[in-house]
Formats: C-alpha cells, sequence, structure tokens
C-alpha cells in the first residue's frame, strides 16, 4: 500500500536537510506509546529504534522525551472555495499554513462542482489550485452535486484513475445539490460496487426550506434565523435516513459534519446494530456551540453560520468529545470554510443569504487535546486515531499515513502537552478577522511540526514553501469500511422460494400498477420459473398447522432477505426455507 | 363532548328490549375495576350501582362476577374497499357482524379517495355505504391520496360539518398515495390548525419502489418478494421522519399499523423526548410474524401481505404487546382488509400486485388477551384502555366511548377471560376463506355483547340488524392529543433578536441565490419589521472576545417590538402556515430549542 507513486512533482528549495533524526522521544501511535528514535530520510521513516546508525552531521532534534505523534490529517476542508464570484479568504496557502501551525500535515479538501458540470473538471480546477499554493500533503473529496448517467462515468473515472476514493452528497440545499431518495439509492449502489466511500451532508433540506419561509414570515432575517431553521431534529432525520439507504444498499456510509447530540447519538445507535458508518465531528461542533446565533453583534452571530448549525445546546461538545473518546465517532475535521465579515455581509438583511462555513483547521488538534485528552476522557492513542490514524484507514492511506512506522511519511508532530494559549484572531494564520474560539484557552500545542521530512513548525516559526504539498492518490476498497460489506455482499444473495405455480381462480381487476412498480416487473415476471409441479394450493386451502410439514426445510435452496436483521426467516416454521 | 347530535337515523325495529339491567358483574374501565349493576335504557348507561331502583319486567343478565367492559373500538378498518374494479369480500354488514362477534362494538374505517378525487365525495359514498350495512356504530378516517390546495376547503368542511377529525397521509406508495416531506410539513401544519388527528403510513416509498425493482430484478415474484422489498428499516425510518416533521410544527403524530419492533421502539423513544406521538399496532403484528411470507404455499405466503409488512422476526409479536402494556404504544386496531384468494391471485406473478391487507377485525380483542394478559403482561384495566379507553380519547368520543358510566353509550362486553377458542376460518364470521391466525388458541373471549343498549351477541350467536350502525361525529381538537399542543403553542413564541443593522462593509454580489429560497421571502424580508439603526455596533474587524455589554435591553426591547407592530403580521403568518383556530399567538413549533440555552448574556430570553 505505501508503494504508491508519488504523483511528479517540482523540485522545492529544501528548507532544511533531508535527513533527520529525532531523539529521545515517546512515540504515540493509536494502538501503543513506546520510547524510540526515529530516522527520516527522503520523505519517509527509515528507521525507528535505539541507538540508530545514522550518517554522520545529521541534523537532530532533542525530544526530551515529549510526544512524538503522526502528524494530523484534516479530512475536511474547504480552501479557497469559489463562492458566488468571489473566494473563501483562506487559499490552499494560507489555509494549509495554518493547518501547519496546528500540528497537521495532510488535509482533504471538498471539490465542490457547479451541478450540471463536469466533476472531472472541477476536480482538475481544485488539483491546479492545491498543486501551485499548498504546503502539505492533500487529497481531494468529490462532491456529487447532480446525478445523470455522464456524472457515472466521471465518478468512475475519478476513482479508476485520479485517485478520488470518497464522494460527498447533499441531503439538504433544496433545488440545488439536494438529493432524492432515489436518487442517493442510486448513488449508494454505484459507489458501494466501485469501492467509494460514500460521504452524506445530512440534513433534510426540504423542510430546512420551509422552515425558512416561516422564519422569515415571522420577521426573523438576523444569524438565529439559521439555526432556528435548521433545528438538530433535521440533522438527526436526515442521518437517519441515510443510515436507512445505505445499510439498503450495502454501502459503507460517511457522516460529514456531525453536529448534534441527536445526529451523533443515531450514530452511535446504528453503529451498535451493526452498520458501517462512520462520523466526523468538526472542530467546531467540539470547541464551542450554537448560542453564540443570539448574539446582539450581527458580525459576531454572522462568523458562526455553517450548515448543520452549531447546537444551541451548550452541552454539545462535551457529549461529542465522549463518543469521539469512545469510538462511536471517528475522525475529525474541521470543515474550514472562511468567509470575511464583509462576505458573510451578503446576508445582512435574510439569514438564509449568509454564506455558510467557520474556521478551524488550526485549532483542531489542540482543541480535541484540550476538550478531551485533558479533561481525561480520551488517552492519547485515541487522541491520534481520531486526529489521524482513522482518517488515513478511510482514505486507504494507511500506514502510509497516520502511523509512525518504518516506511510510512514522515509527517510527524513533536506535541507539547503542557503549552497553553490563547486563541484569537490577531494570532491565528488564517487570513478571517474573526476566529469562532476567540479568547478560549486551550492545552496542548505542537512544539515541532515535520511535513515530508522537513521541519516546517519550530519554535513556534513557520518555514513553509507554498506549493511544496503534494496530491496523494487514494485508491478504493478501504479495508477499514468495505471488509465487513464485502463479506455481506457473499451473505446477501436472495434467491427465490421455489413453489408450484398458483393456479387457483384470479380475480379480474382493472390493471393499473399498484405502487407505480416500474415496468421491470413486465420483463421479469417469472414463466422461467419452475414448472408446476403440483397443484399445491387452491383456494380454500387451511392454515392450520400440518405437523406433517414441521421440521422439514428444504436444504437445496438457500433464501437469503437483504438485512442482517431478517437473514434467517426465524422462528423455525415448519414451511420456512432453511438457510442452510 | 358527549352532546354531539346523533345523525337523523331511521327506525330500526328492536331486536330486544330497550331495557336492560346487568346483574353482578364486575365493571372493568381503564382506570379502575369495581363491582356494580348496570341498567341500561335508550341506548344509553342510565344507572350504576348496587341495589338499582329499575322498572318492572326488565330483561336482566346475570354477570356472575364476570368483567364488564367497554365495549371494543376498532381504529382501523377497511370495509368494502374498492380495489381495481372489485372490493374486499368483507363489507360493512359482514365485517361490523364479525367486530361484534369479537367484542367491537365500533369500528372507524377509513375512506379511501382516488387520488385527485374529491375527499367529499369519497366521504359521502363511504358514509351511505356504512349506513345502510353496518351493523355497529362507526365512524371514519379519511385518506388523504394526494395533497393540493383544492384538498384543504374539503378538509375544512369534513372537520367543521361532517363530523370527521383525522386524516391519514401516506409515505409510502410512490407515484401514488405518496406525499413529499414538503406536503407533509404543509399537511401537517394545516391539519394541525383545524384540531386533526394526523395519521401517518409510515415507509419510506422511494426505497420501496427501488427495492422492488431490485427483487423483481433477481427473479423474485412471490409473497417474500414483499417483506424483501419493504425491510423494516424503512418504516422506522418513515416514522422517524414523521415524528420529525410533526415535532417542527408542533403537531400530534399517529403512526397507524405499527408492525416492527425498530417503528414502535422509535415511537417509544420519540415519546420519552416529549413528542406528541401514539402508536397503533395491529391484531396481525399482535399475533402473528412474517415467516409465513416464506410458506411454500403461495395462497397461504400472499394471504399476510400487508403493509407495513409483518416482521419475519418472530420475537415481534411479544415486544409489541410488551410496549402496549407499558404505554408506549397507545391503541389497537385491525386494518381488516380482506381479500379473497382469488383477489389476491392478481398478482401471483409479481408481488407488487398482491393487494393488501390482512383480516383480524374479529380477533383483535382475544389477541390482546391471549398475549398480553393472559401471560401477565397487561392488567385488565390496561386492556380497556388499549382497545377501546384511548381510541375514544385520540378521536373525540370519551367518554360517550370508552368508559362504563352514567350518560356514556350502551356498548358492553360481559367478557369471559378463560374461555379458550381455536381461531379457524371455517369458524369465522368474515367471509374470507382463509384467517391469517388458523390454528392459533385463543384465552378470552365475549360471552354476552351489548351495542346500542341490545344484546348482539350471547351464547355464541348474532342478533344483529344490517344497517343499525349509527355514524358517530366527532369534534375537532381531543383534548388527549391536543392540550399539550396548545399548552406548548403559548409557551413557544420565537422571537428575532433586535440588534442595530450591520453596516459594515458587504461583499458585492451577482445575482444568483445561493440557493432557492422559496418567493416569500423576498416580500417578508423585513427592513420594516426591524427597529431602526441605533448606532453601529460592529464594524469589521470586530473582536470576539470578551461579551458585550448591552445585553440587559434587548429582551424588553424585542418585546415591545413584537407587541407593538406585529398583530397583524402574526395573522397572516396564521393563516399561511396553519397555526390554530383559537389560538393567535406566534410560537416556536419545537421545543428543544426554544430557549437558547447557556444562559449567555446575549442571547434573547423567551420567557
Amino acid at each position: 500500500m505505501s508503494a504508491m507513486s508519488y504523483q511528479g512533482k517540482k523540485n522545492i528549495p529544501r528548507i532544511t536537510s533531508d535527513r533527520l533524526l529525532i531523539k529521545g522521544g515517546r512515540i504515540v501511535n493509536d494502538d501503543q506509546s513506546f520510547y524510540a528514535d526515529i530516522y527520516i530520510e527522503d520523505g519517509l521513516i527509515k528507521q525507528l529504534g535505539d541507538n540508530l546508525i545514522v550518517p554522520g552531521g545529521v541534523k537532530t532534534i532533542e525530544a526530551n522525551g515529549k510526544m512524538v505523534i503522526p502528524g494530523g490529517i484534516d479530512i475536511h476542508t474547504h480552501l479557497q472555495m469559489p463562492y458566488r464570484g468571489t473566494t473563501t479568504v483562506d487559499d490552499f496557502f494560507q489555509g494549509s499554513k495554518a493547518a501547519l501551525a496546528g500540528g497537521t500535515t495532510m488535509i482533504v479538501d471538498h471539490v465542490i462542482p457547479e451541478p450540471g458540470a463536469s466533476l472531472t473538471e472541477a476536480f482538475e480546477r481544485w488539483r491546479e489550485w492545491a498543486d501551485e499554493k499548498t504546503c502539505c500533503d492533500y487529497s481531494l473529496h468529490v462532491d456529487i452535486t447532480h446525478w445523470s448517467d455522464s456524472t457515472k462515468q466521471e465518478v468512475e473515472t475519478l476513482i479508476k484513475e485520479k485517485g478520488v476514493n470518497s464522494f460527498l452528497v447533499y441531503m439538504a440545499y433544496k433545488d440545488l445539490y439536494q438529493m432524492t431518495n432515489s436518487e442517493l439509492y442510486e448513488i449508494f449502489t454505484f459507489l458501494g460496487e466501485l469501492g467509494a466511500v460514500v460521504q452524506v451532508h445530512a440534513e433534510n433540506g426540504e423542510i430546512i426550506a420551509q422552515e425558512q419561509v416561516r422564519m422569515l414570515e415571522m420577521g426573523i432575517t438576523g444569524p438565529e434565523g439559521h439555526v432556528l431553521s435548521r433545528p438538530e431534529e433535521l440533522e438527526a432525520e436526515a442521518v437517519f435516513r441515510a443510515i436507512t439507504i445505505a445499510s439498503q444498499t450495502n454501502c459503507p456510509l460517511y457522516v460529514s459534519k456531525v453536529m448534534s447530540k441527536s445526529a451523533a447519538d443515531i450514530i452511535s445507535q446504528a453503529r451498535k446494530k451493526g452498520n458501517v458508518v462512520f462520523g466526523e465531528p468538526i472542530t467546531a461542533s467540539l470547541g464551542t456551540d450554537g448560542t453564540h446565533y443570539w448574539s446582539k453583534n450581527w458580525a459576531k452571530a454572522a462568523a458562526f453560520v455553517t450548515s448543520p448549525p452549531l447546537s444551541p445546546d451548550p452541552t454539545t461538545p462535551d457529549y461529542l468529545n465522549s463518543l469521539l473518546a469512545s469510538g462511536d465517532l471517528n475522525v475529525s475535521g474541521s470543515a474550514h470554510c472562511t468567509f470575511s465579515t464583509a462576505q458573510k455581509a451578503i446576508g445582512k438583511d435574510d439569514f438564509t443569504q449568509i454564506p455558510e462555513g467557520v474556521n478551524g483547521v488550526e485549532e483542531r488538534m489542540a482543541v480535541i487535546w484540550d476538550k478531551a485528552v485533558v479533561t481525561g476522557k480520551m488517552d492519547e492513542n485515541m487522541f491520534v486515531a481520531v486526529t489521524s490514524t482513522n482518517a488515513a484507514k478511510i482514505l486507504n492511506l494507511y500506514p502510509r499515513k497516520g502511523k509512525i512506522a518504518v516506511g510510512s511519511d514522515s509527517d510527524l508532530v513533536i506535541w507539547d502537552s503542557d503549552a497553553v494559549r490563547t486563541v484569537s484572531a490577531k494570532t491565528h494564520h488564517s487570513a478571517t478577522e474573526y476566529n469562532v474560539f476567540e479568547g478560549m484557552e486551550l492545552r496542548g500545542a505542537p512544539l515541532v511540526v515535520i511535513c515530508q521530512g522537513k521541519i516546517v513548525l519550530e519554535d513556534g516559526t513557520l518555514h513553509a514553501t507554498q506549493g511544496s504539498g503534494r496530491f496523494i492518490a487514494c485508491t478504493p476498497f478501504p479495508d477499514y469500511a468495505y471488509k465487513r460489506i464485502k463479506a455481506r455482499k457473499q451473505m446477501a444473495v436472495l434467491r427465490a422460494v421455489p413453489r408450484g405455480m398458483y393456479d387457483g381462480p384470479v380475480s379480474e381487476f382493472t390493471p393499473m400498477s399498484r405502487g407505480g412498480t416500474p415496468a421491470a416487473s413486465a420483463r421479469t415476471s417469472p414463466t422461467k420459473q419452475a414448472p408446476p409441479i403440483r397443484n399445491l394450493h387452491h383456494s380454500g386451502f387451511s392454515l392450520a398447522g400440518n405437523p406433517a410439514h414441521r421440521g422439514v426445510p428444504s436444504e437445496e435452496t438457500p433464501i437469503r432477505p437483504a438485512g442482517r436483521r431478517i437473514v434467517i426467516p426465524p422462528g423455525g416454521r415448519s414451511n420456512i426455507t432453511s438457510l442452510s | 363532548m358527549s352532546v354531539s347530535g346523533y345523525q337523523g337515523k331511521k327506525s330500526i325495529p328492536h331486536i330486544t328490549s330497550d331495557r336492560l339491567l346487568i346483574k353482578g358483574g364486575r365493571i372493568i374501565n381503564d382506570d379502575r375495576s369495581f363491582y356494580a349493576d348496570i341498567y341500561l335504557e335508550d341506548g344509553l348507561i342510565k344507572q350504576i350501582g348496587e341495589n338499582l331502583i329499575v322498572p318492572g319486567g326488565v330483561k336482566t343478565i346475570d354477570a356472575n362476577g364476570r368483567m364488564v367492559l367497554p365495549g371494543g373500538i376498532d381504529v382501523n378498518t377497511y370495509l368494502q374497499k374498492p380495489y381495481h374494479g372489485t372490493t374486499t369480500v368483507d363489507d360493512f354488514y359482514q365485517g361490523t357482524m364479525a367486530a361484534l362477534a369479537g367484542g367491537t362494538t365500533m369500528i372507524i374505517d377509513h375512506v379511501v379517495p382516488e387520488p385527485g378525487g374529491s375527499l367529499l365525495a369519497a366521504f359521502e359514498k363511504w358514509h351511505e355505504a356504512a349506513d345502510k350495512k353496518s351493523c355497529c356504530d362507526y365512524s371514519l378516517h379519511v385518506d388523504i391520496t394526494q395533497w393540493h390546495e383544492g384538498v384543504k376547503e374539503e378538509l375544512e368542511i369534513l372537520v367543521q360539518d361532517k363530523g370527521i377529525i383525522s386524516f391519514q397521509v401516506y409515505m409510502a406508495y410512490k407515484d401514488g398515495f405518496q406525499m413529499t416531506d414538503s406536503q407533509l410539513y404543509e399537511a401537517f401544519t394545516f391539519l394541525k390548525g383545524l384540531g386533526a388527528v394526523v395519521q401517518v403510513h409510515a415507509e419510506n416509498g422511494d426505497l420501496i419502489a427501488q427495492e422492488q425493482n431490485k427483487i423483481l430484478g433477481m427473479g423474485i415474484t412471490g409473497p417474500e418478494g414483499h417483506a424483501l422489498s419493504r425491510p423494516e428499516e424503512l418504516e422506522s425510518e418513515a416514522v422517524f421522519r414523521a415524528i420529525m416533521i410533526g415535532n417542527r410544527i408542533n403537531c400530534p403524530v399517529y403512526i397507524t399499523k405499527v408492525m416492527s419492533k425498530s417503528a414502535a421502539d422509535t415511537i417509544a423513544q420519540a415519546r420519552k423526548k416529549g413528542a406528541v406521538a401514539f402508536g397503533e399496532p395491529l391484531t396481525a403484528s399482535l399475533g402473528t410474524d412474517g415467516t409465513h411470507y416464506w410458506s411454500k404455499n403461495w395462497s397461504k405466503a400472499a394471504a399476510f401481505v400487508t403493509s407495513p409488512p409483518l416482521s419475519p422476526d418472530p420475537t415481534t409479536p411479544d415486544h409489541l404487546n410488551t410496549l402496549l402494556a407499558c404505554g408506549d404504544l397507545q391503541v389497537t386496531g385491525s386494518a381488516h382488509c380482506a381479500y379473497s384468494t382469488a383477489q389476491k391471485a392478481i398478482g401471483k406473478d409479481n408481488f407488487t400486485l398482491i393487494p393488501e391487507g390482512t383480516n383480524g377485525i374479529e380477533e383483535r380483542m382475544s389477541i390482546v388477551w391471549d398475549k398480553a394478559v393472559a401471560v401477565g403482561k397487561m392488567d385488565e384495566n390496561q386492556f380497556v384502555a388499549v382497545t377501546s379507553t384511548n381510541a375514544a380519547k385520540i378521536f373525540n368520543l370519551y367518554p360517550r366511548k370508552g368508559r362504563i358510566a352514567v350518560g356514556s353509550d350502551a356498548d358492553i362486553v360481559i367478557w369471559n377471560p378463560d374461555k379458550i377458542k381455536t381461531i379457524s376460518a371455517k369458524m369465522q364470521n368474515s367471509a374470507l376463506e382463509y384467517n391469517i391466525f388458523e390454528g392459533m388458541e385463543c384465552r378470552g373471549a365475549p360471552l354476552v355483547v351489548v351495542s346500542q343498549g341490545k344484546i348482539v351477541f350471547e351464547d355464541g350467536k348474532l342478533h344483529v340488524l344490517q344497517g343499525m350502525g349509527r355514524f358517530i361525529p366527532r369534534k375537532p381538537f381531543p383534548e388527549y392529543v391536543y392540550q399539550r399542543i396548545k399548552t406548548r403553542n403559548k409557551r413557544l413564541e420565537m422571537l428575532g433578536v433586535s440588534r442595530g443593522m450591520y453596516d459594515g462593509p458587504v461583499y458585492d454580489v451577482p445575482a444568483t441565490p445561493k440557493y432557492i429560497t422559496p418567493s416569500p421571502s423576498a416580500k417578508s424580508s423585513p427592513a420594516k419589521n426591524q427597529p431602526p439603526p441605533i448606532r453601529n455596533l460592529h464594524q469589521s474587524n470586530f473582536s470576539l472576545s470578551g461579551e458585550t455589554p448591552s445585553s440587559a435591553i434587548h429582551w424588553a426591547a424585542s418585546r415591545q417590538l413584537e407587541g407593538c407592530n406585529n398583530t397583524s403580521k402574526h395573522y397572516k403568518h396564521m393563516t399561511i402556515i396553519g397555526t390554530q383556530v383559537d389560538d393567535n399567538i406566534p410560537r416556536r413549533s419545537g421545543h428543544r430549542i426554544v430557549n437558547p440555552p447557556g444562559g449567555r448574556s446575549n442571547i434573547t430570553s423567551l420567557g
């Protein structure tokens, strides 16, 4: 898996030497922590252990027993995102610098094609922007903003040739991005076949549209209208529905932006029932809440506008951190999408027009450390899992990313668990003039960040080179998501019950397909079934239990209903076909 | 509540005397049991107590200490239902006879108009058919099979003039009855305004259509395809969505036909979170399961086809009975919809064409007794609640129906808890040639059934007259359903934050809206509703650190603002989103985020 070739890349002036030795650190992976030295060369981890034999004159960093963790992976960003003729204020350079400053050495950005436009072209455009500017490694998700046969082909190309293995679909944004249930079903089925990870933006767009009208009619036009028209129940409902569809289509599901307790609960309940579903809370939902929508300061309130909205329930961050610690939620992103106050002010008279997005790419690791690890909810290994390893597994980049091991990329962070910083727009690396975590004191910060084997952050100073980041291609069928799916596919073969054909009387009726059953029914109506053996059941039959049939399951005709739950027609009734 | 006048009714020759004394029975209501005699006259309960003074020569039934219950109410039937040019085999006569034989003295039947057809016309048709044939009291639900503007007027007439207060909407039957989420939102809003009970057929029709295609594509055409294409997850998903929409609007939601554990659990959870939601399991889901869809006998398998389907999980009936016993589910219906095997055979080559419906009108009370009371899950009072009283409360018939009390209708059952009966198509009163409970031994059966003060069932024999049943009109805003809704309406005002207007720099947008907010937004986008800019509190490059000090004034200010110039606005808003006629206060629909929580300084308090 780590044999993946690097995409052809320009020559970049070396910031530091190519060789590096980290001495005396405590290596923290998602599975264990141990003391060892790390020797890095050519952007890879070459040796791990004590008393390493390394070339002379190698630059050495003394870790002094501090934690050395795999660089963070921010699985959800929107850098340089075009929006109504403008772009977000953090481009790929600015945004990835902020990422590095926070200990994140890889980002996964969302490509958002205009509805109807080519996915591949949009993808190429994003590639170009990112290649030119990013200063850490990156991958791309592609958002499916419309669904047609040509989209299918493009999706296939993206998966097979372009290194994309995850796609986001929208259940909200009515009349724009929103997919119907039928489309979702088709997309899930299609992506499930190709081994991609389906991400959903889960909110019920139909009801949002209704609620927005209602709020505006009541004269509520400020940012509080945003959260009032998108209550968390709408998020939970959509999550529930998405999980149902994924389970019907046997496709792994990834819920992006888990913002509320009830949405998180639905995910953890589904996981307990065996659904293959992953949840991604974001920096904002882990670190702050939606009470700010009621701020008297319009610009402050508007700064928090994102969808799904932050929950006005102030116990939400704690709750989400707990679920992240327990493994019910799996990865963390930032959904970093920064608009200036002037851009937000597009919606100053109508909350539905406020551009959506919050910052968080820089604060992500520290927020989780502060809220979860410092408080004793989460251990350091789980911290690595939710900030880096699990994301690498879902993206099928593990163990190249997300682990400190020989052969892995040398993206490392020396983490100072005692550092205390106060978040402020004055000191952050984003170009926005606000920060939704303003004034928050966070324990935990990166001391040294190494990206591609080079020191990019040291002594609080960034040494990032624009365009030094590489595109990392992802491959389909990540084991972490698909192992179970594959096994279930083999199980889930449905067979018909072999019966003699019914040849009793049939009522006359006015033909009209009842449920609007599509034409397929006619074609597949089954004269090819076994010929009628004998008439087992003229009308007037009796259902009275016939003991003669009891316990005579016909072994040769296994039947497997779709869901696991009803795999075995249960109860051992006499005339049920046994499943072998 | 008991004053609703009886619809003008023909004179019916009396089968038995009009006066009746039931002596020595133990009266079971939903709240308590006690020994007393009951004196009936003119179809009403006139006296309850001991040593009653009654006219001489009154016919007397000696109950000998047996239980005397309010007659059962079956809240969900489809008698004489037209289907593709044919009708179900149990018409209102046959069906109500079966009901009475099982201890049910009132049914509520579903009117199913053709999509696009007039609800009123359909209602009149059903009304006429039932008047002619029904031999027990009845009422009607009207199903809204298509949502459009014209429906609203008809609904108003039905509620206000016709005594119909319950309406079913469908989340399944794509391209047929199915409504979109937006339509459901509008329908709920409108019906809530009328004080009606919204009933939901909860299944995800989009996914069913996809699954049907898939299953047929695999060559599965038999009845097992019905269950395979409608897994219970699709039911619970729709239940979850329906309740969510109900919560948005602060509208009660009644889920008809709860068939699976997960759907029932979803209702139970929502109730624990405060949702006003009700669940109705059926005789079939309480008494049997969906393993039969795999029967080698096509006709047997097809007999079980109903939607949502019976769950193939054989632990389902037990689970549903438990939830019924603990109050998480409230009422029981039968969804009795009887198609002969020949009618079922319309779908012999394609399960999607099999007419849907099972029997259960006659077996309902016995099955609940056997599965819940006889095994100790449920006591006799709760039995009365789930078979009769709760239904009367939800559909605003209480205490005229659903209770043994002075002034209530004389619909009474003397119940024999020890009687063991084996269910069989040969013995049943339905016209069907099969019975999905065939061979089941049930403890508990009616001994005597009194309907409208007359003995209609005694010694195993029915004494009924076709057409003796009356239509019972109902009034909107049943207390049991709407009391909490009304209180919440009053509490849940939603206020905007009154702020100084933002007057910092604004990015200039080319004119394409971000997403299509429906047109009303333009009209109501409200420079006029906002206070004039007081001062510029926040030019750009503000800092979010430190709290704003000006929080004290906002509450009063916004209150004043709401109070003085908004009455007319609220009215407009009311008619548009259909708030209640008896309540002219603007409100928040859900309750979870009513109070912007956390006590931050600059949050508008909702008092």
